[in-house]
């Protein structure tokens, strides 16, 4: 019983991660590796790992931010009444329950070009949507509840003694929280980022909803490869779908190791 | 540090935490808060640390009001419940936390963490991190810590309460050492009485947020001014009425219901007519049961329509439930119109005074 249960999960991790990554594998070089380095080398293909990369450090940034932020303010703020306190927990949530396509339709009636706001940001030169910036609110919105949930579960359960310490010790808030609250922090702040890289770094639905997909300007790697399968460019598809598996590889095995001196 | 609390009052949602207390602590005095769990002693200890807020009343530091003070300013050491050592520093860094805060050079630093280890008698362990100490070392690094900035009152949530029973009694005895030797005014809370009465000078007996009394142990114990403080400090038999206690006839006539009667085990001498100092001013009673208690015998005996717990001494003879013994009450202490009377048995010495 025991070794048929153990056949099966090899089975199913097989068929549904190992052969199609092999297929990825044998398809972005089935025309040599000079196929496969001419369409990661492609302007198009460079341009389009630079969006994707600004998107994943902007997105990083700003996630790490406010994610600790909030969780800072939900586990540590007594100020704020209970009530306020459930609507936001239950807000951070939002964006595992809907859809990141729904999500990039929200920033797009919003800030689209035909909506007041919109207009009235572009007639002041700021571009949001079909731009970078809707390209990174979209991201946010997707990854904005990695951090938080993170982060709230490590502060909750250390307390607030030590930080009470160091303040009859005569510590200010900025000292407390970089001397005593951050070294306890920080392994479950670095898995929160991971998570946002690997998460930033695949998102699909919510950027192609917002950027429009504009060659050269806003298209990022995933796009790039939604677009490549469009038009049966099978090769340099593959390739980019590649070095992105390839990457999100090292970031999980990141991951793993981040989750391990978390529990140390 | 001279500390006078005014009306303070703290509540918590519709609980009254602390309940218009007042009080006042001389300069180098070490002062017990002694209490039941949840009866606002750590409430009172916080706000005076400003870690919580009053929501009325003042407290004054040196004649100065600090309400508004933020922790960081009020000069104080805080030792918490669990020591909330910083887990990721050394015993070193802990200690000279405190220190490094107020911009002192790295000599000085160097400096007072060695004295401070040097008084806690853990030389060598510097270098350790907190979860490699034992709880009472523990104990002592919390200690050193909060004294290393040379605060003008020291504040101990619970000291002892996590560690186990014998090293708590050293650490008792060590404490009260530390604490004279530094010369430092200090509070502590506890629940557990026989700490209060060993290591304090005075002790606040504090129930349900209000400050019940206060005194050296010794006055507390010996002159309760409420039922609450004679059953919570000590041993005591709780009754409601002195009417039929003989040596006491003439007491007053407690009208209210709220009136009781307190007697300590001690103050009742119980045996064979032949043991009994003045057997004219005793009663007769029946022993109920004899129990062992360590360094006494603990003897229930029926009065008349009372049950009394007595002490008697190990050397006399054992007595036997069901024996016919004679009960002298030497005294009792009355409580009624919120007022606290200490009785003599008249039949021994016709003395009654007002405490």
């Amino acid at each position: 019983m025991k070794k048929l249960n153990i056949t099966v999960t090899y089975l199913v991790f097989l068929l549904l991660l190992i052969i199609p990554l092999g297929q990825v594998l044998s398809s972005a070089f089935s025309t040599g590796f000079s196929g496969f380095w001419s369409a990661l080398t492609d302007p198009q293909a460079l341009h389009a790992f630079l969006i994707s990369g600004i998107l994943v450090g902007a997105v990083t940034a700003l996630n790490t931010l406010f994610g600790v932020l909030l969780a800072m303010l939900l586990v540590r703020e007594t100020g704020i009444s209970r009530r306020i306190r459930q609507f936001l927990n239950a807000v951070v949530d939002l964006p595992f329950a809907v859809s990141p396509i729904i999500g990039g339709l929200m920033i797009l009636l919003l800030l689209g070009p035909h909506t007041a706001l919109g207009a009235f940001l572009e007639d002041h030169g700021v571009k949001i949507v079909f731009a970078l910036p809707g390209m990174i609110l979209a991201t946010l919105f997707v990854t904005f509840p990695l951090m938080v949930r993170e982060v709230m579960p490590v502060l909750q359960e250390i307390g607030t003694d030590q930080e009470e310490a160091a303040y009859t010790l005569g510590a200010g808030s900025w000292r407390t929280f970089w001397r005593v609250t951050w070294p306890s922090i920080r392994w479950g702040v670095l898995y929160g980022v991971v998570l946002t890289v690997a998460r930033a770094l695949g998102e699909f639905g919510a950027v192609l909803v917002v950027s429009g997909n504009i060659i050269n300007k806003t298209q990022s790697a995933t796009t790039l490869v939604y677009q490549q399968v469009e038009n049966f460019n099978f090769v340099a598809a593959n390739s980019l779908a590649f070095v992105l598996a390839g990457f999100s590889i090292v970031v999980l095995m990141t991951l793993e190791w981040a989750k391990r001196r978390k529990e140390v | 540090m001279q500390i006078e609390v005014r009306n303070l009052s703290k509540k918590f949602g519709r609980v009254s935490a602390v309940d218009h207390v007042n009080f006042e602590i001389e300069q180098g005095k070490l002062i017990g808060l002694l209490g039941p769990s949840g009866g606002g002693k750590t409430t009172i200890l916080r706000m005076l640390a400003g870690l919580e807020k009053p929501d009325a009343g003042e407290i004054l530091f040196q004649g100065n009001k600090v309400n508004h003070l933020p922790p960081q300013e009020r000069g104080i050491g805080f030792v918490f419940q669990n020591y909330a050592l910083f887990k990721h520093m050394s015993v070193f860094d802990n200690i000279a936390f405190g220190l490094t805060v107020q911009r002192k050079s790295k000599s000085e630093i160097r400096d007072r963490v060695h004295e401070m280890i040097e008084l806690i008698g853990l030389q060598g362990l510097e270098n350790r991190a907190p979860h490699q100490l034992s709880g009472g070392q523990r104990q002592r690094v919390a200690f050193a810590r909060a004294l290393a900035p040379s605060p003008q009152l020291l504040l101990l949530d619970e000291p002892f309460a996590a560690i186990d029973a014998k090293v708590r009694k050293e650490l008792r005895t060590w404490l009260r050492e530390m604490i004279s030797r530094v010369g430092i005014t200090s509070i502590f809370v506890t629940h557990d009485q026989e700490e209060a009465v060993e290591v304090a000078d005075e002790i606040m007996i504090i129930n349900q947020g209000r400050l019940e009394q206060k005194g050296t142990p010794w006055q507390v114990y010996k002159e309760p001014l409420t039922p609450f403080v004679a059953g919570f400090l000590g041993e005591s038999n709780l009754l409601h009425n002195p009417a039929h206690i003989v040596g006491f006839e003439s007491a007053p006539r407690p009208h209210s219901e709220k009136a009781r009667v307190l007697i300590r085990p001690e103050a009742i001498e119980v045996g064979r007519e032949h043991e009994i100092s003045n057997l004219s001013a005793a009663a007769l009673g029946i022993v109920r049961s004899v129990q062992f208690r360590g360094s006494v015998w603990q003897v229930e005996v029926e009065v008349g329509e009372h049950r009394l717990l007595a002490h008697r001494t190990l050397e006399k003879e054992t007595l036997l439930p069901g024996e016919q013994v004679a009960v002298l009450i030497h005294s009792l202490h009355l409580f009624h119109d919120e007022q606290s009377l200490f009785l003599e048995n008249e039949l021994k010495r016709a003395n009654t005074r007002a405490i």
